[in-house]
């Protein structure tokens, strides 16, 4: 054989091989439905009732129980921190808002941010791997398995939802890990309005754990069914969401 | 061919030992930051994007500016440029390759790097952006190649070649303008969210390229019996003349927009780039450096009798580069980042491991390119001779 024909047939082979997991992704794979008792939505919202939850300065327990939930490792570089639901300064939140005439400390009341699981998410569209996707029912969601860490989803991400493991996130997680998995370093994660709990019939962890401390600041629910507590919120007040202007119809609402 | 490679005198195996050492310093480098993580850059949550994706921008262009010596000789038979065009395609090819290797070393999963042919999304722009740039790769080799050969060979490239620098010429803008729109199309960025971005990219790169071009060439000429021409050289500086007055025009452009109309979202950016932001200034230095560079290379460029003075080309080429370097290759990722979209105003600056992974990618590129180098210039040495 001629070094040429053997290097074509060479280069033919692992094309071929190359191919196979193509082949494999094509062919449809099992699906998992979630179980009877699994909570339905058509489009998850949230209502984040923003004087309730400053009625009670310096509360963490959402944030905790998000936290510690879905096992988020408690980094201690702050340039390297992992978030899903934290606290921002009003002005920093929306910055719209914010007249210079207001004193000081209402420009720095602090206001929950998380991923706003947009209508359009600019995430999603910039993914190069479909790693985060939208789901029907409105809820942006994150595969840590996919990803392949090229960041471009923080970078389109208008309201800094998202966070990147600069380093391995299983060397500084909070106590024993749950059943949630953790994750690995070079990827990326966010909220996920809890999917995993949803499919359990449950609601999220911190609008559970604000129900169970009596502030119910976190309200959520199917904004398409007319008769969920969300909705009611949605239709009774004047509420905010944050860079409306930029078309990605963010679905986490503000009562300010 | 690649024989020619394995025999040279010391200055060229002395060159080959230290691009050599700082490949080996890099990779060492690299093999931390892949058992560890990107936490041993200077990247952030704030600034997700630094040095490595910069100089993929960079090099882009360097790749993208080939078209600039290939559009005459082949499109309006440029004669002079039949000397030059061997070097500008063998630019083109290591360009592209650290532009991959620069994408590479800043994945923070690169074992998945599969995945983008595994699940291709073409609703990203970076789909299309490895697409063009393999694809601009492959034309070049192809291209360079059979050219090669046949000037070997003392006979005219085969049909086909033709056809294929006629490709090359819109995939060279093409590959410069997908990787404006990685940027241009994001609404979280105001800073980028401009049109003009594509054509500023062009407008670099084509000043960027054919300066690095020149430097090459005088290096060919004072290394070795080729030279690659007065008038060609001559020519290039008159085209870089041309592309660094329309870049500065763009950045111009480009800051009438945003000063004049005086939207917060905008200025910001600007504001920290040239002056600091909130206390936080290590880009300005730089930036202020670069307007200087542009300007002392527009003196030299502009005026003919100055282009003209070989040394005082050197000078321009060089400030060129530089200058350009530091808007592209430093200050115009990182800005736009800061602030971050809630209005954060995080600092980068890379580490030092992050800059010998960098440095450890230019070695690999300037092996390549030396390589090629030493090919086509014993080849044409041979055939003078």
């Amino acid at each position: 054989m001629r070094r040429r024909s053997f290097l074509k047939i060479a280069g033919l082979s692992l094309a071929g091989a190359g191919g196979l997991p193509v082949v494999k992704a094509l062919v449809p794979g099992e699906r998992t439905e979630p179980g009877p008792a699994a909570l339905r939505g058509k489009r998850w919202a949230m209502v984040v009732d923003q004087r309730k939850c400053n009625a009670k300065p310096g509360c963490q327990v959402c944030i905790e129980a998000c936290h510690r939930a879905h096992n988020v490792p408690a980094v201690k570089d702050p340039r390297h921190e992992v978030k899903w639901l934290w606290k921002e300064h009003l002005e920093n939140v929306f910055p719209e808002r914010v007249t210079p005439y207001l004193p000081a400390e209402v420009k720095a009341r602090p206001t929950m941010v998380l991923c706003n699981h947009c209508d359009d998410p600019p995430c999603v569209r910039v993914c190069p791997t479909e790693a985060t996707w939208r789901r029907p029912d409105g809820i942006v969601m994150m595969d840590e398995h996919r990803c392949i860490g090229c960041r471009y989803c923080i970078t389109g991400c208008p309201y800094g939802a998202r966070s990147f493991n600069f380093e391995d996130p299983r060397l500084s997680l909070r106590g024993d890990p749950t059943d949630y998995p953790t994750r690995t370093k070079g990827v990326v994660e966010k909220c996920t309005f809890c999917t995993e709990r949803l499919a359990e019939g449950r609601p999220p962890a911190c609008v559970e754990a604000c129900q169970a401390i009596d502030v119910g600041a976190l309200v959520f629910g199917d904004a398409a069914d007319p008769g969920s507590a969300v909705s009611a919120l949605l239709r009774g007040n004047d509420l905010a969401r944050r860079k409306p202007s930029l078309g990605t119809s963010p679905h986490v609402f503000y009562i300010l | 061919m690649l024989e020619k490679a394995l025999t040279g005198g010391r200055r060229y195996w002395t060159l080959m030992a230290v691009l050599l050492a700082l490949l080996v310093v890099g990779l060492v480098n690299y093999l931390h930051q892949f058992s560890v993580g990107l936490g041993v850059t200077g990247l952030s949550r704030d600034v997700a994007w630094g040095l490595y994706i910069s100089q993929f921008t960079f090099m882009v262009g360097v790749a993208a500016s080939a078209v600039m010596v290939v559009l005459p000789y082949y499109v309006h038979h440029y004669k002079a440029f039949g000397r030059l065009a061997i070097l500008g395609e063998f630019l083109a090819i290591p360009a592209v390759l650290t532009c991959l290797l620069f994408v590479f070393v800043d994945m923070g999963q690169p074992r998945r790097v599969m995945n983008v042919l595994l699940y291709p999304s073409p609703r990203s722009v970076m789909f299309w952006d490895l697409i063009s740039l393999n694809g601009y790769l492959v034309l070049n080799v192809l291209i360079s190649r059979a050219t090669f050969r046949a000037e070997r060979a003392g006979r005219p490239p085969p049909g086909w070649v033709k056809a294929m620098v006629y490709l090359s010429i819109p995939w060279a803008v093409s590959i410069h303008t997908v990787t404006a729109f990685l940027y241009a199309g994001l609404s979280a960025r105001p800073f980028w969210l401009t049109a003009i971005l594509a054509p500023r990219f062009l407008a670099s790169a084509f000043a960027s390229g054919p300066s690095l071009l020149i430097l090459l060439a005088l290096v060919v000429r004072r290394v070795s019996r080729f030279d690659p021409g007065r008038e060609a050289v001559a020519k290039l500086g008159e085209i870089v003349a041309y592309a660094m007055s329309v870049n500065v025009f763009f950045v111009g452009l480009e800051l009438f927009t945003a000063l004049y109309s005086g939207i917060p979202d905008h200025v910001e950016h600007f504001t920290y780039l040239f002056v600091g932001l909130h206390g936080h200034s290590i880009l300005a230095p730089w930036m202020w450096a670069s307007l200087v560079l542009a300007a002392l290379s527009l003196v030299l460029l502009l005026v003919p009798r100055l282009r003209r003075n070989e040394t005082l080309l050197v000078v321009a080429s060089v400030s060129v580069v530089a200058s350009l370097w530091i808007d592209k290759g430093l200050g115009m990722v990182v800005t736009g980042f800061v602030p971050s979209p809630l209005g954060h105003v995080t600092e980068y600056w890379p580490t030092g491991r992050e800059t010998l992974i960098v440095l450890g990618v230019y070695a690999l590129g300037g092996l390549v390119l030396t390589v090629l180098y030493k090919i086509a210039i014993a080849t044409r040495e041979e055939l003078e001779a």
